[in-house]
């Protein structure tokens, strides 16, 4: 279980170009960090370096809590961005299987995730069928379906109808009732309470 | 073991699923077997000569053709990242994702391999060994082939950089199989070129997951 996710001095290049240097913040269980910043500015890169998918040029991040960086990576990181991995060919009842299963959920999971985002009646389709909203509810699911405590989320509302941003709300609420964390990029105010921090101010 | 599992099944299903399964490189393969005989004349003999080498031969350009694809969807539609987050080490992942392609595109290859050679002229006896090579080889093929397909993600035109960059890699085991393919032709028996495939596939299966895993890092940073 994270604790404690603990960014400090960190700094990230893409090639040529500094995104940002020096971050430093501190997300403890339960609290929520909403990014802001404009195109561009590193919300992204941010995400994917605590995900581990990419190397910042300095600094450190610390998950309190875990043994080993490598290992919360492994066992305790949802990230969940525009490339969501669904594969098109594939039904969504069989991408949300294998993502429970490979993200380390049980079958009760998957029963939760389907009636927590209304999946029914999209699980025969084939993922390419979907429209991008129904296509974003199928890859949240991985987030119930699976619990791991810190969820990087880039842009979770922009493809979601109103009904759809209050349902991910009360996700992300209980989510953070439970004692987990959320750290997520966005252009609209999160719906919850969190912490907001500008990138590349 | 049971996230080995499920990728695995889902790796398969996507292998016979995608783009026709092991049709193309199937076909791929009968067209050249077809081919050299239009190009290099109908003279029985001396198309039985070169038959298993060009059966073989062949073979390998065959599973080049499907080894492409290997990583590139998935670092396109964000699965990468996916498999990165889960359970597993990325080295592990590759190889699941090598043993997959081996058993939706190698061994289809590998049962058509003695049907071409046959066809060639080459003696139906000599059928099992060059099964066997093509099975051993295929394996070697598909691993090696994966450390093309993981160093040209992210590259334009990427096909032809995984030619260029695996065919030298490939040139021992067609070496090794070539010559027990050739050596039991004469009757010297096949099993020092067979071992030598296989000892070169063992270390291909232990130490590209390595060089894939590193490729594909270096391609998602």
């Amino acid at each position: 279980m994270i604790t404690a996710l603990e960014i400090r001095g960190l700094s990230i290049r893409r090639g040529e170009r500094r995104l940002f240097r020096d971050l430093a913040f501190r997300l403890e269980a339960g609290a929520a960090l909403a990014l802001t910043g404009a195109n561009g500015s590193g919300k992204t890169s941010l995400l994917r370096a605590i995900a581990g998918l990419l190397r910042p040029a300095a600094g450190d991040i610390v998950f309190e809590g875990v043994a080993e960086a490598e290992v919360a990576r492994h066992e305790a990181v949802h990230l969940l961005g525009h490339a969501d991995g669904l594969k098109g060919s594939r039904t969504a009842r069989e991408e949300l299987d294998f993502q429970a299963a490979w993200l380390g959920g049980g079958a009760g999971g998957v029963a939760a995730a389907i009636d927590r985002l209304a999946l029914t009646p999209l699980l025969d389709l084939e993922v390419r069928r979907l429209s991008a909203g129904q296509r974003r509810r199928l890859a949240l699911a991985r987030l119930i379906a699976a619990p791991r405590p810190l969820w990087l989320l880039d842009e979770p509302m922009a493809p979601l109808d109103t009904a759809r941003r209050a349902l991910l709300a009360e996700m992300m609420q209980s989510h953070l009732a439970g004692g987990g964390l959320i750290v997520a990029a966005v252009h609209d105010p999160l719906p919850i309470d969190a912490v907001t921090l500008e990138i590349g101010a | 073991m049971k996230a080995a599992g499920v990728l695995f099944s889902r790796e398969l299903a996507l292998g016979w699923g995608r783009g026709g399964g092991p049709l193309p490189a199937l076909a791929f393969y009968a067209a050249i077997t077809l081919l050299l005989p239009l190009a290099g004349g109908s003279d029985t003999d001396r198309l039985a000569a070169v038959a298993p080498g060009v059966a073989w031969m062949a073979l390998a350009l065959a599973s080049l053709l499907s080894l492409e694809r290997l990583f590139e969807r998935d670092f396109e539609d964000g699965g990468i990242d996916l498999l990165m987050t889960g359970p597993l080490p990325l080295e592990l992942v590759c190889a699941i994702k090598c043993l997959a392609q081996w058993i939706t595109t190698g061994a289809p290859l590998a049962l058509f391999a003695p049907f071409a050679a046959v066809m060639l002229g080459a003696p139906i006896g000599l059928s099992p060994l060059i099964f066997i090579c093509a099975l051993v080889g295929g394996l070697a093929f598909s691993f090696v082939g994966g450390i093309g397909a993981a160093l040209a993600l992210g590259a334009r035109r990427g096909g032809l950089l995984v030619a260029a960059i695996v065919m030298p890699l490939f040139a021992p085991p067609v070496i090794f199989g070539g010559a027990a393919l050739y050596a039991s032709q004469l009757g010297a028996g096949g099993a020092s070129g067979l071992l030598l495939l296989m000892g070169w596939t063992a270390a291909a299966a232990a130490l590209s997951p390595l060089a894939m895993a590193a490729a594909c890092r270096n391609a998602v940073g």
